[in-house]
């Protein structure tokens, strides 16, 4: 098997999920019924007319949040590779993850400290 | 003016009964053994030589193919579809039942066709695009949502040779095909542009990224235990039996397998973490402004993905579809040696299908049931939860197994001792809990236990 017969079932896979997608919300489009008015066409807000826009302003905890997540994600893309070859690399292997490991509970342990974790407001 | 119901049946005419029992049995038959007959023909040798067989030109070899991975790349994807919408039958009987309450019982016996009469509503009704909505983005997210979804079922291994396409990077590719789901998630929120689904969406995105990194290190565990990201090289890095299974066969596997369910089930959005959607604060989180059936499609994959957040938790610890007592490698040599006729290799792979299926739906149903037991977090726990204690778990499980996978190149034993010390645990756990629940059933109950009327 080649890289392109192993990875193109993925390629066609994409298309079908596309394409049945489309093709069912076509078909609600042609048979639900269309009648639009303003008052469906306004955002929900419980009933009242919406005050102001809905593009607002919200927590920097949540931009915490996706730095934090970058910095772990990055760590686990680096981790992959090494835990298949766990068995070759031997002691030698194990230490310097171990290593690699520790620096980042230290982070974690910094950033809990500093209370990036703490999501109430305060 | 009181609406007059038509009253419930009595007992169902047996028309409907044989038609629903009909319909239970064969939809899982028919999809299940068309995949059992399309997947390993899925091969260029093999289509070779059914061209030649036929008589036709090998010119044809790679249309047939290209067509006949169309078809299983549908199938797939309604596979997933159905099963979605069995799921939420299923769901609504079990919370009928846990809630003291009938649930749907009037499509088909058992109410069991109410999927159907669902799709076909959701079909009938109006697509609505909110008038301020950024109308390109607010139609393109259900479409990142479904092709998330869709992707993973390419990789998933449904038996013994039974995957589309078994990738040497599967976990990995498990896991970033998945994030798609929450792009079309944000996508939805922002492009809503409607207070609520903001904030469903931001949530959603927030819950989701937190809960992906104890989920990537758990993962860890198994495919350091296997020595290999293929997701069939882990299931045959197992065994059929249970202390042969990674989840019993190193201590840290245990609480590993306990993190990533967790993991999944708020990556799922399944209660209790179903904050992004919370009725109760948030309408409907960011589904709000959707109608019709792009509000189904959403609908569609958060099922769904209970099918494949239990798949790959029963690849990655349960022993995915190996059978007791025969081992995979013996089938190989006896398939290779061409001494196994061709009529139990089918079977074979017929089985180990039926043993995967039956692992995946007893943790849908665990699925079901802890949403229908347990509260909904708030925010700032399920926060803390995946940070201050799933994080640090999934790290501790990770540096343990290091050693232990250590520790098992120089004394293999240990593994057998583990495996059968907890599978000794497990079934005494089991056996207290059955004993409990029959006692709690004879303290409302009495003596006679009835239990048809469930």
């Amino acid at each position: 098997m080649t890289p392109l017969q192993t990875y193109f079932p993925l390629a066609i896979a994409f298309i079908v999920a596309g394409a049945l997608a489309a093709l069912l919300v076509g078909a609600a489009a042609l048979l639900g019924p269309r009648r639009p008015s303003a008052v469906k066409a306004a955002p929900f807000e419980c009933g009242s007319d919406p005050i102001g826009s809905a593009r607002e302003r919200f927590g920097v905890k949540f931009y915490m949040v996706a730095l934090l997540f970058i910095v772990f994600d990055v760590e686990a893309v680096f981790v992959y590779p090494w835990a298949v070859l766990l068995r070759d690399l031997g002691w030698s292997g194990y230490i310097a993850m171990a290593f690699f490991a520790f620096t980042l509970v230290i982070g974690l342990a910094y950033v809990w400290k500093k209370g990036a974790l703490e999501m109430e407001t305060d | 003016m009181p609406v007059n119901y038509s009253p419930p049946p009595k007992s169902t005419p047996k028309v409907i009964v044989a038609v629903t029992l009909a319909a239970a049995a064969g939809i899982p038959f028919l999809f299940l053994g068309l995949v059992l007959l399309l997947t390993p023909v899925l091969k260029p040798a093999t289509i070779d030589g059914l061209l030649s067989n036929a008589g036709i030109d090998p010119s044809w070899r790679t249309p047939a193919y290209v067509a006949a991975l169309f078809v299983l790349a549908l199938l797939m994807m309604n596979y997933g579809a159905i099963f979605s919408g069995v799921i939420t039958w299923w769901e609504r009987r079990v919370a009928g039942r846990i809630q003291s309450r009938i649930g749907p019982n009037r499509a088909g016996f058992g109410g069991f066709f109410i999927f159907i009469a669902d799709a076909v509503k959701m079909l009938l009704k109006e697509d609505l695009v909110p008038a301020d909505a950024d109308a390109l983005l607010f139609r393109a997210a259900p479409y990142f949502v479904v092709t998330g979804f869709a992707l993973t079922f390419v990789v998933l291994p449904f038996g013994h040779s039974l995957v589309v396409t078994d990738l040497n990077v599967g976990v990995f590719y498990v896991t970033s095909v998945t994030a798609l789901v929450v792009v079309g998630i944000l996508i939805s929120g922002w492009a809503s542009n409607s207070k609520w689904a903001l904030f469903g969406g931001v949530r959603a995105a927030a819950q989701v990224i937190s809960y992906e990194i104890p989920a990537g290190v758990s993962i860890f565990v198994p495919i350091a235990m296997a020595g290999t990201l293929s997701m069939q090289g882990i299931i045959r890095a197992q065994g059929g039996l249970p202390w042969e299974w990674f989840v019993f066969r190193n201590p840290a596997a245990l609480i590993a397998f306990f993190v990533l369910f967790t993991s999944q089930l708020a990556e799922a959005n399944r209660t209790p973490f179903d904050l992004p959607e919370a009725e109760s604060e948030l309408v409907a989180g960011y589904l709000s402004e959707y109608s019709g059936f792009r509000f189904a499609l959403f609908f569609l994959v958060e099922w769904g993905n209970i099918w494949v957040l239990s798949a790959i938790v029963t690849t990655l610890f349960l022993g995915g579809w190996q059978i007791p007592f025969v081992s995979a490698e013996y089938i190989d040599g006896l398939r290779g040696a061409g001494v196994l006729p061709s009529l139990a290799w089918w079977g074979w792979n017929a089985v180990s299908m039926a043993v995967f299926t039956a692992k995946t739906i007893a943790l849908c149903n665990l699925v079901i049931w802890l949403r229908w037991t347990l509260p909904r977090v708030r925010v700032d726990q399920m926060m803390g939860l995946c940070w201050k204690y799933l994080v640090p778990a999934a790290f501790a499980c990770f540096v343990f197994t290091l050693f232990w996978e250590l520790a098992v190149s120089v004394a293999p034993r240990i593994e057998l001792v583990s495996g059968v010390g907890f599978t000794v645990i497990a079934v005494v756990l089991a056996v207290l809990f059955a004993r409990r629940v029959h006692q709690n059933i004879q303290a409302v109950q009495g003596e006679k236990i009835d239990l048809s009327n469930w």
